[in-house]
């Protein structure tokens, strides 16, 4: 057989379709792709250690500039850790209020996902036709926060305030429209030949493989293993609603990109719900917390299911009106870490079709 | 918010080494971690690690190392810390056992200083190669803190 020599290639870190600054330095031969070394903390900022010099509060504004993309999800899964922590009961009114946004975000997250997908694998209409809806979330998400992408509303505690006059009726115009959006998409993209033959059986991930590396998110669920948090052990008010955990069957790009497209589905059911639900909620959106937090001298650790996967908070307190140690489990970060493995054996053009499929955010990578 | 936690009571029956705290956490020694860690995966289930970082604690003079364990099928948790010396922080991998551990345990190296025996690839990953130290340490020194 002819041999060929291996060469090496840089992939970013400037390159548009790593959604960021990343680094994946590719050893090829001839187009196959032999090994593949991913670089991050291009956007390392320190976080984790800024959070110890900021009292407990202070630290809610960090974590939307992790996944600035679904902030609402990582403002919720920290202040939900500190509650925990403390002991402090959440207002029925500020938990709906925290459902609706928070499910919100994931849609922002996912249309974006979905849209960039299109793009990345060449199609530009269904990367335009998702970012129209996208506006329409963001618009609603600024109405409600005063921001587009770094919302900080949850409070420990509740949410910072509650919902602008009309604004549930705006959020129940925009879920009725939203399934007729998607069947768009679907016959857009999902349908599409091209698109179909670029990430049907490509980057196949078996179940077994994605628990074994804590995978988690669509990436996890598109291989088949049934693991969302919400429904495994829900957080919050989520065993209120009545949805379901979309799977794929292969695990190959096109289940993870199609897992979300069918999540979205899920959280317009959800948000349905609890439009219905939170008419009947009356009272305030913030619990009775004391001006300075001091939570006594312990550890704990909170997951909640965010847009890319599971994200976890480690805080420690010792005593202090600051927190000693914030750790984040983020789940892009954890989910690029079998990226090598995924890669080998495919071709060049595929690098791409791949990467987008984990559906990752730099700021959450690098943290 | 209930919380689902592995049978703590059962574990603590089977391995006499290990300390159960009143949050039904365990504290296992570093020198057990891994024969506790294979028994834990095998026989509970908790197949799936999603969490693993350290803290320091200078004045005990020790690191802790924290695994959050879950699993896929029982839906139940459970939190695992090891101390380790601070003057010489060397661990086993738990590479071996959940390939989870990969990156988590490079960015613990990173950024704690960590040394995990039996990594596959245990360098920097966050930071530049260059670097010097390891910034969450409690006595990192830099500049622009808000002390």
């Amino acid at each position: 057989m002819l041999r060929t020599q291996e060469y090496f290639l840089n992939f970013g870190p400037q390159h548009p379709s790593t959604h960021g600054v990343f680094q994946i330095i590719l050893t090829l031969d001839g187009e196959r792709i032999v090994k593949a070394e991913p670089v991050c903390g291009y956007l390392h900022r320190g976080i984790e250690k800024l959070a110890e010099s900021r009292t407990y509060t202070q630290v809610i504004p960090y974590t939307d500039r992790m996944d600035y993309l679904a902030a609402m999800l990582q403002n919720l899964g920290y202040v939900q850790a500190v509650e925990k922590l403390m002991g402090i009961e959440v207002p029925e009114r500020a938990e709906y209020l925290r459902i609706i946004s928070g499910e919100l975000s994931r849609l922002a997250s996912h249309l974006l996902a979905t849209g960039v997908y299109a793009l990345d694998i060449g199609g530009f209409t269904g990367f335009l036709l998702c970012f129209r809806e996208r506006e329409r979330v963001m618009d609603l998400l600024e109405e409600l926060t005063g921001s587009r992408m770094t919302l900080s509303y949850a409070r420990i505690g509740g949410v910072a305030d509650d919902a602008p006059e009309g604004w549930l009726d705006k959020v129940k115009k925009l879920m009725d429209d939203m399934p007729g959006y998607i069947d768009e998409y679907n016959g857009l993209i999902t349908g599409n030949e091209i698109f179909q033959a670029r990430t049907k059986f490509v980057g196949q991930l078996t179940p077994e493989t994605a628990i074994n590396y804590s995978l988690s998110g669509p990436v996890l669920r598109a291989s088949g293993v049934n693991y969302d948090l919400r429904k495994v052990r829900p957080y919050g008010i989520y065993d209120r609603f009545d949805f379901e955990v979309p799977l794929g069957e292969n695990g190959d790009c096109f289940d993870r990109f199609y897992c979300r497209v069918r999540e979205m589905q899920q959280s317009v059911r959800i948000i349905q719900q609890a439009i219905e639900q939170i008419k009947e909620v009356d009272g305030p959106v913030i619990a009775k917390v004391p001006k300075v937090l001091k939570p006594p001298k312990s550890d704990v650790y909170h997951e909640i299911e965010s847009a890319k996967g599971i994200i976890g908070y480690y805080v420690v307190s010792d005593g202090s009106n600051k927190p000693y140690r914030v750790h984040v489990r983020r789940p892009s970060f954890i989910n690029l870490g079998y990226l090598d493995e995924m890669l080998r054996g495919y071709l060049i053009a595929d690098v791409v079709a791949i990467l987008g499929s984990i559906d990752i955010v730099l700021g959450e990578v690098d943290c | 918010m209930k919380e689902k936690i592995a049978p703590v009571e059962e574990i603590k029956q089977k391995f006499g080494y290990i300390e159960v705290d009143e949050q039904k956490a365990v504290n296992v020694p570093a020198g057990k971690l891994l024969e506790f860690m294979q028994a834990l995966k095998d026989e509970y289930e908790l197949d799936f690690l999603t969490n693993l970082t350290a803290v320091d604690y200078p004045e005990e003079n020790k690191f802790e190392v924290v695994y959050n364990l879950t699993s896929t099928t029982k839906a139940y948790g459970l939190m695992v810390r090891t101390g380790v010396d601070r003057e010489n922080p060397v661990l086993p991998s738990v590479f071996p056992i959940w390939g989870g551990a990969n990156w988590q345990e490079r960015e613990v190296y990173d950024l704690m200083g960590i040394v995990f025996t039996g990594h596959p690839n245990l360098k920097r990953i966050l930071l530049d190669d260059k670097f010097e130290g390891h910034p969450l340490r409690k006595d990192f020194q830099w500049e622009g803190g808000r002390e």
